[in-house]
């Protein structure tokens, strides 16, 4: 009697620890989707100064003056999505070109090998491409590449407006071209996984009816991962609009609005970088954590189509097997 | 024939742009590799392990923020793996149905690629800006929620490689589920966990973003993880930014040191775990 008794208590207890273990686990879980409301939650109780002092002029406005204490975010949201731009018009071809090689055309011992090469470009920390670019990088621009820019592409009406200026070096420019080279392995790594999924009997009757390599890649496997390939660019904009340090170093932190990629700039996260721990006053400090929620949410917004796509695309795979 | 001709044409042209694009990328890290050699080897002496961060002008090394690193890189795997490792078994092991499941590991990916600086003005708001003072610790937190996704991530992929054979054939012999899970399907995927860990050890080992706000700087030794802390990527961006060149070969220095551990550790994590999980 007593030994029965005594295995349904022991029964309850470890009824009791499962229950126990699944709920810390379930804490856990929970607290990761915490962990993201808590930083909007606390961003916007930050900007809540900003907000009720400039309300939507914010938006529009290119004021960025701590003494007369007054802000707006259009030269920072502008400096972001222009470097972020230049990045993906490097990013997207090079890493294509990564993703075909890798799948298509390396031979099989060098694969790896190149693949992993490719992903250490993601290794390196960005303050580390932040000093190479200002102390190696922008040197070389300005006196080989930029002095070019400003006398073919400036004279031209219309985009020349983008090429006025000296050559310094330092600007949006480079800060673009530098994001572009860390934008690479992360679209190109995720090009490559997708390329990957395509069944081989269908690249193999394309082959059959006698396509060229090239057009096996275009019109079949391109079409067949469309949305992954969209999936990864967007990946690849929101690591390049959320960059920091490596901005910091070349963008120039040029608080005044320019159309010229040449001119020193400042994108949201330099702004953050450089003036947040110097900020004097309520509202300079709530300005800048505005600007770092106006961030977030852009990079929430563009990371969250991105995993939706890719979502669609694994599903799609998931329905056939 | 011209048709034909001109398929080739294209197609040649476009694989040989494949193979520049290829080329293109390796160009990029071989030349930041080679600077960081060229420039960093000259700049390293013993100097640099055993002095302090020195005033402009004067000699000295970067004892007091290779600590600091340390002491908050530790810190943040410390305090972030537990979290992440319980998240990704809740992914794994109970996340078949119900809402919270799929969405942790929506945000977390998303959270995985968050920008790190957003963290570090996080970590202002709710820590240091009520306890009005920068320290070792904020910026340990801060890291510590860069690590949580990642491990998250590695958690849940390990898990699920793990044959459903092992956790019935446990079941079957009358083991309550968190048995199971803690003493077969963990354990199963030991190494898998391990290579997580690191993984984000690497990852934050060179982030300077969110400990700018956070940690701050410290020119002086500090064990003391209450106060504003000495970190590598922070002087290193204080003293490059200076117009100082012996701040400058300092900054070198540090630089091939945390570029060669970063790499070092994420080429090791891959030869010796071989493993399947990427992260985006």
């Amino acid at each position: 009697m007593t030994k029965l008794k005594t295995t349904e208590s022991r029964e309850k207890f470890q009824a009791f620890l499962d229950l126990a273990f699944k709920l810390t686990t379930r804490f856990f879980a929970f607290a990761v989707l915490a962990l993201l409301a808590g930083i909007i939650i606390e961003l916007f109780i930050g900007a809540m100064p900003s907000i009720k002092t400039f309300g939507w002029k914010f938006f529009t406005s290119t004021d960025w003056d701590p003494v007369e204490v007054k802000f707006g975010s259009v030269i920072q949201v502008y400096g972001t999505l222009v470097t972020s731009l230049i990045a993906l018009l490097i990013g997207i071809p090079v890493s294509f070109g990564i993703a075909l090689y890798l799948t298509e055309l390396s031979p099989k011992w060098l694969k790896r090998p190149l693949g992993i090469a490719i992903e250490l470009l993601a290794g390196i920390p960005s303050i580390i491409y932040g000093m190479w670019g200002l102390f190696v990088f922008a040197p070389h621009l300005a006196d080989h590449f930029q002095p070019w820019l400003i006398d073919h592409l400036g004279p031209i009406p219309g985009i020349g407006m983008l090429f006025q200026g000296a050559p310094m070096g330092i600007g949006m420019l480079t800060a673009g071209i530098i994001l572009g080279i860390m934008i690479i392995p992360f679209i190109a790594s995720v090009m490559r996984d997708v390329f990957e999924i395509v069944p081989p009997t269908l690249k193999e009757s394309a082959y059959a009816v006698g396509c060229t390599t090239w057009e096996v890649v275009w019109n079949v496997v391109l079409p067949y991962t469309k949305i992954g390939v969209v999936g990864g660019i967007m990946l690849g904009l929101g690591r390049a609009l959320g960059e920091t340090m490596a901005v910091t170093f070349v963008i120039g932190n040029a608080q005044n609005f320019s159309f010229s990629l040449l001119d020193p700039g400042s994108s949201i996260a330099s702004t953050l970088a450089n003036e947040f721990n110097e900020a004097f006053g309520d509202v300079y400090t709530s300005a800048l954590i505005e600007l770092g929620l106006i961030m977030f949410v852009i990079t929430f917004i563009v990371l969250a189509l991105s995993k939706l796509l890719l979502f669609q695309l694994g599903k799609r795979e998931g329905e056939k097997t | 024939m011209n048709l034909y001709r001109k398929r080739r044409l294209i197609n040649g042209l476009n694989l040989t742009l494949s193979m520049v694009a290829m080329a293109f990328g390796l160009f990029w890290l071989g030349w930041i590799l080679w600077t960081l050699i060229d420039r960093g080897l000259t700049s390293i002496s013993l100097d640099v392990f055993t002095k302090m961060t020195p005033a402009p002008g004067s000699s000295g090394g970067l004892l007091n923020a290779l600590a600091g690193s340390i002491a908050m890189t530790l810190a943040g795997v410390v305090i972030g793996t537990p979290i992440g490792v319980l998240a990704g078994t809740y992914l794994a092991e109970y996340g078949q149905k119900g809402w919270l499941a799929p969405a942790t590991r929506f945000i977390n990916d998303i959270l995985l690629s968050a920008p790190s600086i957003v963290i570090g003005l996080f970590v202002y708001e709710v820590y240091v800006a009520s306890t009005h003072h920068f320290s070792g610790w904020a910026g340990a937190f801060a890291l510590a929620l860069i690590v949580i996704p990642v491990v998250v991530r590695t958690t849940e992929n390990m898990l699920k490689l793990v044959p459903n054979g092992l956790r019935e054939a446990a079941a079957a012999l009358g083991a309550p589920q968190w048995k199971v899970i803690v003493l077969v399907t963990l354990r199963a995927s030991k190494a898998g966990i391990v290579t997580g860990i690191l993984l984000a050890l690497s990852r934050i080992s060179g982030e300077t973003a969110p400990l700018l706000f956070t940690a701050l700087n410290n020119s002086f030794w500090n064990a003391n993880m209450n106060a504003p802390m000495a970190n590598l990527p922070v002087v290193i961006f204080q003293f490059a930014m200076s117009p100082y060149d012996d701040w400058h070969k300092l900054a070198w220095a540090g630089a091939l040191l945390i570029t060669f551990g970063v790499l070092g550790l994420n080429i090791l994590t891959r030869l010796v775990f071989r493993s399947k999980t990427t992260l985006h």
